[in-house]
């Protein structure tokens, strides 16, 4: 099997401080990982350097496109790279008013990422997006209204159903359930892995939530001021943790 | 099908004076396939340890871990994650779900995720379920507010939902009822049969004389020594 995502030595840097570096590693199709890490270790950093959010200093990230094989997304051009970014990749922000637009109804929002690769009837895209909501456990009846008047659960799971109606085959999270109080988190963590299972989803979590990347990510990565400190099978990170710095994360976590 | 061969274990705790604890040595151990194999030795004598680095769920510091032809002591992740699926069950003491996911399904997990329809991985789910005694109103639910020991059951059916080749064992039987016990230990001689290889921690010795072949006393892979560093 081919890795979804290849990452080669990626490396950000703001000026003489490092934003992360020397990240390499692969992704195959179907498994998520985690990235873990205090805030400011370089986690969303990372993150916007692989979906193409902002140029890495260094470093290439490799994708397996479906026409061309694998390419790498940091040379590309900047049109390919958003053709990307509305098919095969989707982003889900930490706060769903960046992903989502307020002032268009929730419909709107699902069917635009529609429109964007080629859906024009009408008809056809409505009933699409209100399958979508359904999946996300919007009633369909709040089809019409707009996110402005959905709670912040609500709108986060639109802004996943936005995202993954084109049929991603890679996700990038940026703590998607931060914020939200522990039902809603539950119930959007149950969500996430059914959609991951039945559409063979590959996803990449950024999140500070140990009990989140337990249940959710099969592999873990946890960063510590721009570096990668440790790597691997998400339980036996958090259970038979190596670095200092995760062992101080692990044993940091209250229990309830 | 499980080989363990001259496997070390150690902790270094960094954040504790750095202190090295050594907790095995030169491990050596062989499960055959329809073999059971119990593993003995006082709390803290490394049975749990042995286990959990079988699982991978622990890194073992040397020595080579056979489980069919995977050495999980050097495999990627997506391997072992490919060896949990298709190949190595485990049933811990403890039930680990996502909140809010309903029993059945719970139950039904392994066998979906290695692609059985949902209609036959429900339908096996809901025989074992009851076979284990627990009751259909609850199937629904999601097991996390169950008592332990109908916790301690979903956790079986878990991993006796999937026909594993090898199977890691952690105290199956505590916390069980007479009735529930006889169940488990019956789910157990039919993996035997099946051709499972299978290794366990039972401290029902009554359980361990009916159900396994050999006793593998974890004591002799002790080194005894724990040193700080000044």
């Amino acid at each position: 099997m081919t890795p979804l995502l290849q990452v080669e030595n990626i490396a950000k840097f703001y000026g003489p401080r490092i934003g992360c570096t020397d990240v390499t590693f692969d992704l195959y199709p179907g498994e998520v990982m985690g990235i873990v890490g205090e805030s400011g270790s370089g986690k969303s950093t990372l993150l916007n350097c692989l979906a193409g959010h902002l140029p890495p200093d260094r470093g290439a990230v490799k994708f397996d496109t479906r026409t061309d094989g694998l390419r790498d997304t940091v040379t590309m051009s900047e049109p390919e790279r958003r053709m990307l970014g509305r098919t095969d990749w989707a982003f889900v922000h930490q706060h769903a008013r960046d992903g989502l637009r307020m002032n268009v109804s929730a419909g709107g929002n699902v069917g635009e990422r529609l429109m964007a690769v080629g859906a024009r009837h009408y008809g056809d895209i409505r009933s699409t997006a209100t399958d979508w909501l359904g999946r996300v456990e919007i009633d369909a009846d709040r089809i019409d209204d707009r996110p402005t008047a959905f709670s912040g659960g609500m709108q986060q799971r639109l802004q996943i159903a936005r995202n993954l109606v084109t049929g991603p085959r890679l996700v990038f999270m940026d703590e998607p359930t931060g914020g939200l109080d522990v039902s809603v988190q539950a119930r959007l963590l149950d969500l996430l892995r059914g959609l991951v299972r039945e559409m063979g989803l590959s996803a990449i979590i950024v999140t500070h939530d140990l009990a989140v990347v337990r249940l959710l990510a099969d592999r873990l990565m946890v960063m510590k001021s721009g570096h990668v400190v440790e790597n691997g099978l998400t339980d036996q990170v958090l259970d038979d943790p190596q670095h200092a710095y995760t062992q101080l994360l692990v044993s940091s976590v209250l229990q309830v | 099908m499980i080989a363990i061969e001259n496997v070390s274990k150690t902790f270094t705790l960094h954040n504790q004076g750095a202190a090295v604890i050594k907790v095995m040595q030169d491990a050596q151990l062989h499960v055959e396939p329809g073999e059971c194999v119990a593993l003995t030795g006082a709390s803290g004598a490394g049975k749990s340890t042995l286990m959990r680095m079988i699982y991978g769920n622990y890194l073992a510091a040397s020595g080579r871990i056979f489980v069919g032809d995977t050495d999980v002591a050097q495999a990627d992740p997506r391997q072992i994650l490919d060896l949990r699926r298709h190949t190595l069950g485990y049933v811990s003491q403890f039930l680990r779900v996502v909140p809010r996911v309903p029993t059945l399904n719970v139950v039904a997990d392994p066998l979906l995720s290695t692609g059985t329809t949902e209609a036959e991985a429900l339908q096996t789910a809901g025989d074992l379920l009851a076979r284990l005694n627990i009751p259909e109103r609850l199937w629904m639910l999601s097991p996390t507010t169950f008592s332990g020991g109908e916790q301690q059951r979903v956790n079986i059916a878990r991993g006796f939902a999937y026909p594993y080749p090898a199977l890691l064992l952690d105290e199956p039987t505590a916390s069980l009822d007479a009735t529930n016990r006889d169940t488990v230990l019956t789910l157990i001689e039919e993996a035997k049969a099946r051709g499972a290889a299978i290794l366990g921690i039972f401290h029902d010795t009554a359980a361990r004389d009916r159900i396994c072949d050999r006793v593998v006393d974890v004591t002799c892979f002790t080194p005894g020594a724990q040193s700080v560093p000044a």
